[in-house]
């Protein structure tokens, strides 16, 4: 799939901003005043840029207050849903934190449960997809939830268990890449079942000689090389440099902006892997994946 | 909402014959020419005539099969949207745009509330949707539901484009929800399949396989003789007369 910037930025940004909101709509820490604001305007700065980069991503954005519409069946509704519902519920919990100084409790947990919710939505979109198969598995929305617990965790200051979240999530971002790269054989997708012929099939030629919106969008191979390179930077940057800092340094103000800062491009590096290594079952129609169904088409009954 | 229909009243679609499609390109023309003159924005291109690309409701790929026996065959392959009776294009979509007809099963777009994000493409697994690049909405094969019920057409035009134009006959269009129908009774009798059955989509158009092509005459590649050997055989085996010598001759040299 095509790691578009907009979606990579948003997915990264905005996790990372809802999962500050979980921690501080659940009162850890419980911040008033003109610290609460610093922490708010951090949270709301990154979710309300995710959110915006992913508006950039849309080809005709006049319709976009649609989005709310379909909650009953689209994912991507209820995400455009959550989001604005856990941002106006966390924004007056932020308020009344910030100006009267007043925590109310209940609010904040409420708007916490829909951030979290929010960021389920976000990794559902993904999930549901089954023509996607490396997407379409169970650690898809751990994954995301995970990831933004994690940077919740690093950007509201809770050491302990900011540790024990970037170690859990180095432990699912691995079964994700791992189960990742034997979902398109246990979907079992391939040219002979896409085109339903009996014997070795052969894309022989193209439809159309140049690209087009499919291929550009469905059939991105470019980086894939890089795969195992990218994957050890992700995990490096994401997981193993924060730790470290956290664990010989100690969690005070300037390893957590250094922590947060790796977490964050090491964060980016992976949701670019998520598009970049994300087969689409439409490229056996263009010859791709080949070589991920080269076993299995074998095993398919000639 | 763009839930699916619990059923459809009819399901309408298309039977493509893979053994008389003859690659031509022929419907792709047609449902470009019909779809940029007629219902919603019209399918542009970009760059054309440089690195050319554009929408295309309907494209045809070509394969070649190897069987386990015998010489390699080409198969030329039209795709377009198989209105899905269990289709992940129209459950996906945020805004209401796509949609599944319950009278007739067609699956459209109401261009007017699409905002191009794209994830109905992302859901198909056919790449039967494509955004076009001007307009910014998403297209898709309509099964020209402005020619199948339009009056103001001679009643042999009220077919899809691609159907009314395939010179090979290789495009039916019909109800496949009645087992009466000749387009039901075609897979019936041709083996028609659905593609990809294991992503769950229940496609309604549906494929008939190509038959098997006249076997090649030459015994060496069939292993058998054809009815025409005992006439095809040489008179002589051994050559006569001038020719007799003459293979001599060249042999002793």
């Amino acid at each position: 799939m095509h790691p578009a910037p907009s979606v990579i930025i948003f997915s990264t940004l905005s996790g990372a901003g809802f999962g500050l909101l979980i921690f501080l709509g659940l009162g850890l820490p419980v911040v008033e005043g003109w610290i609460a604001l610093v922490f708010y305007l951090i949270a709301f700065g990154l979710t309300v840029i995710g959110l915006l980069s992913s508006v950039f991503h849309l080809k005709n954005r006049k319709n976009a207050w649609r989005s709310y519409s379909q909650w009953r069946s689209s994912w991507l509704s209820r995400e455009a849903l959550a989001a604005v519902a856990s941002l106006v519920l966390m924004g007056l919990y932020a308020a009344a934190q910030v100006f009267l100084a007043t925590t109310i409790a209940p609010l904040g947990w409420l708007g916490a449960a829909l951030s979290l919710f929010t960021v389920y939505t976000t990794s559902m979109i993904y999930t549901q997809l089954r023509a996607v198969p490396r997407w379409n598995q169970w650690a898809t929305p751990v994954l995301f939830l995970t990831a933004s617990l994690a940077g919740g965790a690093l950007l509201s200051g809770n050491g302990t268990v900011a540790i024990l979240l970037l170690a859990l999530l180095g432990v699912v971002v691995l079964w994700h890449w791992w189960k990742g790269d034997r979902r398109f054989g246990e979907v079992g997708s391939t040219l002979e079942t896409a085109t339903r012929l009996e014997g070795r099939v052969k894309l022989w030629e193209k439809p159309h000689t140049g690209e087009n919106y499919l291929t550009r969008e469905m059939v991105y191979q470019i980086g894939r090389r890089h795969a195992v390179k990218l994957r050890v930077i992700a995990m490096g940057l994401m997981v193993v440099l924060p730790l470290l800092v956290l664990l010989l340094l100690g969690a005070h103000h300037v390893t957590g902006a250094v922590a947060v800062l790796s977490y964050l491009a090491g964060m980016a590096v992976q949701r670019w892997l998520f598009f970049a290594e994300a087969e689409h079952v439409v490229g056996l129609y263009y010859g791709a994946h080949g070589n991920i169904t080269a076993n299995s088409s074998e095993r398919t009954p000639a | 909402m763009t839930a699916l229909p619990e059923r459809t009243e009819k399901k309408l679609g298309l039977v493509i014959d893979l053994d008389t499609c003859v690659g031509c390109h022929a419907c792709v023309i047609a449902c470009k020419g019909w779809n940029t003159q007629h219902y919603g924005a019209p399918l542009s291109d970009q760059d054309a005539y440089g690195d050319a690309s554009g929408t295309f409701l309907n494209r045809i790929h070509s394969y070649q099969v190897e069987p386990e026996h015998g010489a390699s065959q080409t198969i030329h392959f039209p795709k377009s949207c198989l209105h899905c009776e269990d289709a992940p294009c129209v459950t996906v979509c945020p805004t209401g745009a796509s949609y599944k007809r319950a009278e007739d099963g067609i699956v459209l777009v109401n261009e007017d509330a699409c905002m191009g994000c794209g994830l109905c493409a992302w859901a198909c697994p056919y790449g039967a949707r494509e955004v076009d690049m001007a307009a910014g909405i998403m297209k898709k094969c309509t099964l020209c539901v402005d020619r199948i019920y339009n009056e103001n057409l001679p009643e042999a035009d009220r077919q899809p484009a691609c159907v009314r134009t395939c010179p090979s006959g290789a495009r039916h269009f019909g109800d496949l929800g009645d087992p009466d129908s000749d387009v039901s009774r075609l897979v019936a009798e041709r083996g028609g399949v659905d593609l990809m059955p294991e992503q769950n989509t229940k496609p309604v158009n549906q494929y008939l396989p190509p038959r098997l092509k006249d076997r090649l005459q030459a015994p060496e590649m069939t292993g058998d003789e054809d009815i025409l050997a005992p006439w095809l055989a040489p008179v002589a085996e051994e050559p006569q007369g001038f020719l007799k010598w003459l293979d001599g001759a060249l042999e002793r040299l």
